[in-house]
């Protein structure tokens, strides 16, 4: 089976994370699923060993992922994607899932949907940041992180720190649906300037 | 004949009782299964419970011991849950180092524990600098039978509302630390985060509590922890179908609800252990 091997760089900020998709490629027994493909992401931290915290993020970026790859039209073979930390300034898991659904598209990968990463933090008096750097982030009351489809801006994943209210984690939804546009935007161009060399 | 079809087309088996609003247990889609705990049952851990969900059994035990505070921040403790998924509680875990689902369950309830503040880690130290308490939480999941994050969530909760912490005196001229098992007192409990589960089935359908097929047939999951403000403290959704921001609310206002519920059990169930 041909490997693909693609890669993508998006920063965010000072925030970089190399991302690599490997696949559709064999799958050990195993791991094979009969109707669909197997999704693997390994997440590498900059310094140090992966722990459990990569563990837990990477079952989050997978699961995201999951949900848009069309993984029925590739069934026992693994679609490997794994993500490099380059440099850290806020913000990284958004910056990551930017990384991943960039680099599957690249790889021509089949998706139902594109989906990109959002961070929102509110600090003490209650004000929205978006896309905060990691001052902000540490000294916010909450850092709140959206995975949102690119069809219906829907919430494909979240993960949350830190204490809010209801009224707030709509309030960030609502602003994180607007900032994707960007995102998205930002998806299409770099696409376009890609193939548009080719 | 019922059974035939339910091994050949489980998802289909399972639309056919969503599709009358319940669910093959008989419980209804917003109904959680009966919860049952049990605190104090292990006498050498300093703090235990027991929770059953269900058939989902989690046991929490809690040791506390002495260690050094973090150079970065000398007046906190520490608080160190493991969740533990043993081949004993399901047919789909082998034994060996923690596999993903153990080491993201960890997290999460480092998380929950992180973020609620449930436990302030400035309670924790003994002398600033030098001496604290290490709280080491061991869950043990005994049977896993869906919804492992609230049992372990409120198992934990339990376990940490019946620790009790002898009291430490440095002795000035040996700089030594004198434990006096006699009197105890209980850890301060400030917020009670519960958490709810939730299984995304078919890009539209919410049911809460799921079971273990449940979980495995579903396209996604929600777990919200919030605690008794109506503050969030977790907005837990690993991947799966989009929810849209109404649905969310829907999820919210059962979350409440479900708080109160859990609320009403644990108090009953201290003040029934008072006596002691």
């Amino acid at each position: 089976m041909k490997q693909v091997l693609k890669e993508s760089l998006p920063t965010n900020g000072d925030t970089s994370v190399l991302a690599g998709v490997y696949g559709p490629a064999e799958v050990k027994v195993s791991k094979e699923i009969f109707n669909k493909a197997t999704l693997e992401v390994n997440l590498r931290p900059k310094i140090g060993l992966p722990g459990v915290a990569e563990k837990s993020r990477e079952r989050l970026i997978r699961n995201t992922c999951e949900a848009v790859v069309l993984g029925a039209l590739h069934p026992r073979t693994s679609i490997t994607v794994v993500l490099q930390v380059v440099s850290d300034a806020g913000s990284l898991l958004a910056c990551c899932l930017n990384a991943a659904c960039m680099a599957l598209v690249d790889a021509g990968v089949p998706m139902r949907a594109l989906f990109c990463g959002v961070t929102c933090a509110l600090d003490s008096d209650g004000t929205l940041l978006l896309d905060p750097t990691a001052k902000q982030e540490k000294e916010a009351r909450a850092v709140l992180t959206f995975a949102l489809d690119s069809v219906e801006r829907k919430l494909l994943m979240s993960t949350t720190k830190g204490l809010y209210s209801d009224a707030e984690l709509q309030q960030c939804l609502a602003a994180a649906q607007a900032a994707s546009q960007h995102v998205f935007r930002f998806y299409r161009e770099s696409l376009q300037r890609r193939y548009s060399k080719s | 004949m019922a059974a035939g079809f339910k091994t050949v087309e489980p998802l289909e088996y399972y639309r056919r009782f969503l599709k009358e609003n319940c669910r093959p247990d008989g419980r209804e889609l917003g109904e959680f299964r009966t919860t049952t705990v049990n605190i104090g049952s292990i006498g050498t851990a300093d703090g235990s419970s027991l929770v059953k969900l269900g058939n989902t059994t989690v046991i929490c035990g809690i040791k506390v011991e002495f260690g050094a505070p973090p150079t970065d921040a000398p007046d906190k403790g520490y608080v160190v849950p493991n969740v533990d998924l043993s081949p004993l509680c399901s047919w789909r875990f082998r034994s060996g180092p923690p596999g993903e689902e153990a080491q993201v369950a960890s997290q999460f309830i480092a998380d929950v524990i992180e973020n609620s503040q449930v436990v302030q880690k400035e309670d924790l130290c003994i002398s600033p600098g030098k001496l604290a308490w290490v709280l080491y939480c061991d869950l043990i999941c005994l049977n896993h039978d869906g919804n492992i994050l609230d049992a372990c969530t409120f198992a934990l909760l339990a376990a940490l509302k019946n620790v009790q912490l002898p009291e430490v005196t440095i002795n000035e001229e040996t700089a030594l630390a004198e434990v006096n098992l006699k009197k105890k007192s209980y850890l301060n409990i400030r917020t009670h985060p519960v958490a709810t589960s939730f299984a995304v089935f078919d890009d539209t359908l919410l049911i809460v509590d799921p079971t273990e097929e449940e979980e495995n047939l579903a396209t996604g999951t929600l777990t919200v922890v919030m605690d008794e403000e109506g503050k969030l403290c977790c907005l837990h959704k690993p991947g799966g179908s989009g929810l849209t921001g109404a649905k969310l609310q829907d999820c919210m206002s059962r979350a409440v609800t479900r708080h109160k519920e859990v609320k009403k059990l644990m108090d009953e169930v201290f003040k029934s252990m008072k006596p002691k």
